[in-house]
């Protein structure tokens, strides 16, 4: 079977049409409210241990917006797997680069608090104020 | 398996390879958010969003963090549905609603660049630019021009994928309304820019909650 641009034109109709366009834009609009509320509420929360919690919080509706918009606004998600496959499976290098440079930047900066004899107290300098309108940092 | 004759993954060349890039785009912006989320973690403090990003058009001296940025939020997502809404005209080859929600999306795009550019104007005015921090970290202490660097360098990069998805809408609008995909027999070309548009409003997804809420 010849496969023409015209007839791939009519196979990608899969998918739930105009319902599921709208039914996605509610869920993102959704998903940015509360995030937005949770940014809100993080404002006032001091306690370290909560305030990680907030973040990871966010960070699971941040990718549950990639992943609305990536499968159902891009598609992939109506795609061959195959096709799927090739998109996703690079993407999980991420998990390693993610834990690999953060853990790194964090030791990073244990280490040089723990043996950079000044860094620890230079950190804890006050930034000088400025007069409004004249911010001469260069 | 595949056993030739057919396309392996349904999709034409140029739709796929769009894929790939925007892929290998992830990787970009993936290795920008890592490196700034790197040097984050390997700072002992850093300023705090709600304190840099307070102000709006008009707003004066007014502390309302996060009410601007939330309407760009807003702004990308509905210029991305209006985008979905173009290519799902274009499925039933209906030339004008495929032009009508293609203007809605450049004027979405443009809504967007603009606040952006007030954004950087605003933050520039209060001497914010890359090498310039004025700007200090949540305790008072003195902050590293790390903060800004990593903001202006990853919201421009992201701004200018805006400003190219526009270009690109822009070339489809005049297609479309020259009745090139009309005469071609398919709107295939609106779902390639479609994808592309797609990827800037999910890498702002990543950018708005990396830089603004966390």
């Amino acid at each position: 079977m010849d496969h023409t641009l015209e007839s791939l034109a009519a196979e990608q109709h899969a998918g739930g049409g105009k319902k599921e366009i709208w039914r996605v834009t509610i869920i993102l609009s959704v998903f940015t409210i509360i995030e937005l509320a949770l940014g809100f509420l993080l404002m006032s929360v001091v306690n370290d241990l909560a305030r990680h919690f907030i973040k990871g919080v966010i960070i699971i509706f941040m990718l549950a917006k990639a992943f609305y918009i990536v499968g159902y606004f891009m598609h992939l998600k109506h795609e061959i797997r195959n096709l799927i496959m090739t998109i996703v499976v690079p993407l999980f290098l991420f998990v390693w680069f993610i834990i690999a440079f953060l853990s790194d930047g964090n030791s990073f900066k244990n280490n040089k608090n723990e043996w950079d004899r000044n860094h620890k107290e230079r950190s804890k300098e006050p930034m000088p104020k400025h007069e409004e309108g004249t911010h001469t940092l260069e | 398996m595949w056993k030739g004759g057919r396309s392996p993954f349904n999709v034409e060349y140029g739709k796929l390879m769009m894929w790939y890039f925007l892929m290998s785009d992830a990787f970009t912006f993936g290795a920008f958010l890592i490196a700034y989320g790197t040097t984050r973690f390997a700072t002992n403090g850093w300023p705090n969003p709600n304190e840099v990003f307070r102000s709006y058009p008009l707003g004066g001296n007014v502390h309302a963090p996060l009410i601007f940025v939330s309407l760009m939020t807003f702004i990308l997502i509905i210029s991305s549905v209006t985008m979905v809404l173009a290519v799902h005209e274009g499925h039933s080859m209906n030339r004008k609603g495929v032009a009508k929600y293609l203007v809605l999306t450049i004027l979405g795009g443009l809504a967007f660049l603009s606040c952006q550019a007030w954004e950087w104007t605003h933050l520039h005015n209060e001497g914010a630019w890359w090498g310039r921090n004025p700007f200090p970290n949540s305790d008072g202490s003195i902050s590293t021009t790390n903060f800004t660097n990593f903001f202006f360098t990853i919201t421009g990069f992201h701004g200018f994928h805006v400003f190219s998805g526009v270009l690109i809408n822009i070339i489809m609008l005049i297609m479309v309304l020259r009745g090139t995909f009309d005469r071609r027999g398919h709107y295939l070309m609106i779902e390639k820019a479609g994808l592309y548009w797609h990827f800037v409003d999910l890498v702002w997804v990543f950018v708005f909650t990396c830089f603004y809420l966390i």
